[in-house]
């Protein structure tokens, strides 16, 4: 439940934003994220919120280390 | 960015052990509070490759697993209500109460059904307008303020058959908790990332002022966690007891703001019953007067008979670090992950359902 994976936003609308997922699109709320996001930045997304932006940098190698999860997950 | 090159670093993670290992004189346990963290250091081979003299214990940092067999009870009562649907995160669902799951209530009819996001059960309400229906807020404070906004936006449209019944569970307290137990000797605490995106790293000051504990945190990859484990290994060498951030590209030290605004403004701090700790004062959450009609228990009596937990299940022990699921005579033996007889072995982040996967 507490597994919070970065996603890359693609789309933002009035209060939710598209991201990316390894192929996935998901629409994702921004209620009680910290900054607005533009597209293209990582956010951290928790139980279908985004609460956290972060660095693009960063969130590239988060984001490899959670999609061998994700792999290792769906594959279970 | 300072240090970015350091986490690209393939090398980085053998590097790191090296330096741990130099540094690492006498015995050492530091905790990892979180159970993303405990799974995180399983897949990652993490407790092999460290020094002998560092032992990694597990804390109470999975939400469904602290949730209290009387919490368990509640919602399982509340299946059984007329005309009411109870929408939860998935996990709940296989979680053994005092003689039933929300699961068994389900095949004898009960309408439960797994939601991703606090907005699916919001959406539930608006479908079944002559329906009650109620959300299960478990959580620590990473979720609590998704639920808080789903209340907001149920108060604010008006959608009068949109409850939850707060469970949440606030984790500085608990890390108190434990300390003030004195059963359990900890020299470090590896503190939860995304709890503290939400609360920021200055929560964590009591605990290491109060009782000397150094409490770094920690990201989810395994360089994350090593160098937290080499921070904390550094200050305990140096004996301080300071708070850090390892994880500096998502958490700072005063926490989302806006997350926290609306929190306070929807909930407010109360006691609250925690699996293996008891009652700890201040670590739950409840609505505020203003949102007090949203909480079903002020519609239905939900009291339920003294609990009765497995006699056998050690699931308390485990959470407050003061055994492991190899000490549970039940472990492997009768409770795996497809017939679970507490909530350690039912949920992906429980130490039971982590040994189970990941120990040989
Ligand atoms: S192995 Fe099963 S019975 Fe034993 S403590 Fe874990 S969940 Fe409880």
């Amino acid at each position: 439940m507490c597994l919070a994976v970065p996603m890359q936003v693609l789309e933002l609308k009035e209060n939710t934003a598209v991201v990316d997922m390894g192929g996935t699109r998901r629409a994702v709320r921004l209620d009680v994220i910290d900054r607005p996001p533009t597209v293209g930045d990582y956010v951290i997304v928790h139980a279908g919120f985004a609460i956290h932006c972060i660095d693009e940098e960063e969130a590239k190698i988060t984001l490899q280390y959670f999609e061998e999860i994700f792999a290792d997950e769906t594959s279970r | 960015m300072k240090h970015l090159d350091e986490y690209r670093d393939p090398q980085l993670a053998g590097k790191l052990i090296d330096k741990i290992k130099a540094l690492s004189r006498r015995p050492v346990r530091l905790m990892e509070v979180c159970g993303t963290h405990t799974v995180s250091i399983f897949r990652s081979g993490i407790r092999s490759l460290l020094p002998p003299s560092i032992t990694l214990l597990s804390g109470p940092g999975c939400p469904v697993c602290v949730t209290a067999t009387e919490e368990i009870d509640k919602f399982i009562k509340l299946g059984q209500q007329k005309d009411t649907i109870v929408a939860t995160f998935g996990d709940l669902v296989r979680v053994p109460g005092s003689s039933s799951s929300l699961q068994k209530e389900r095949a004898d009819g009960a309408d439960i059904r797994v939601v991703y996001s606090t907005f699916d059960a919001l959406d539930i309400a608006r479908r079944n307008p002559s329906r009650t229906v109620v959300f299960l807020a478990v959580g620590f404070e990473t979720t609590a303020p998704t639920i808080a906004a789903a209340v907001k936006e149920a108060k604010k449209e008006r959608i009068d058959n949109f409850y939850i019944i707060p469970a949440h569970k606030i984790i500085p307290p608990a890390m108190e908790a434990l300390l003030a137990g004195g059963e359990l000797a900890i020299d470090g605490f590896i503190c939860p990332g995304h709890v503290s995106v939400i609360i920021g790293a200055d929560a964590y000051r009591p605990v290491a002022d109060k009782y000397h504990i150094p409490c770094v945190v920690a990201g989810f990859e395994p360089v994350d966690i090593l160098q937290t484990i080499y921070m904390l290994l550094s200050q305990i060498e140096e004996g301080k007891a300071a708070v850090e951030i390892q994880y500096r590209r998502a958490v700072n030290f005063t926490g989302n703001e806006k997350a926290l605004a609306l929190l306070s403004e929807v909930f407010e701090t109360c006691d609250a019953p925690w699996r293996g700790l008891g009652t700890i004062p201040d670590s739950g959450l409840r609505l505020r007067d203003n949102y007090r009609a949203l909480d079903i228990e002020t519609k239905f009596d939900l009291t339920v008979p003294r609990t009765q937990d497995h006699p056998g299940c050690s699931c308390g022990d485990i959470l407050r670090g003061v055994k492991t699921p190899l000490d549970c005579a039940l472990y492997r033996k009768v409770c795996t992950p497809s017939n679970p007889y507490g909530p350690c072995m039912v949920s992906t982040e429980g130490t039971c359902a982590a040994y189970y996967k990941y120990h040989d």
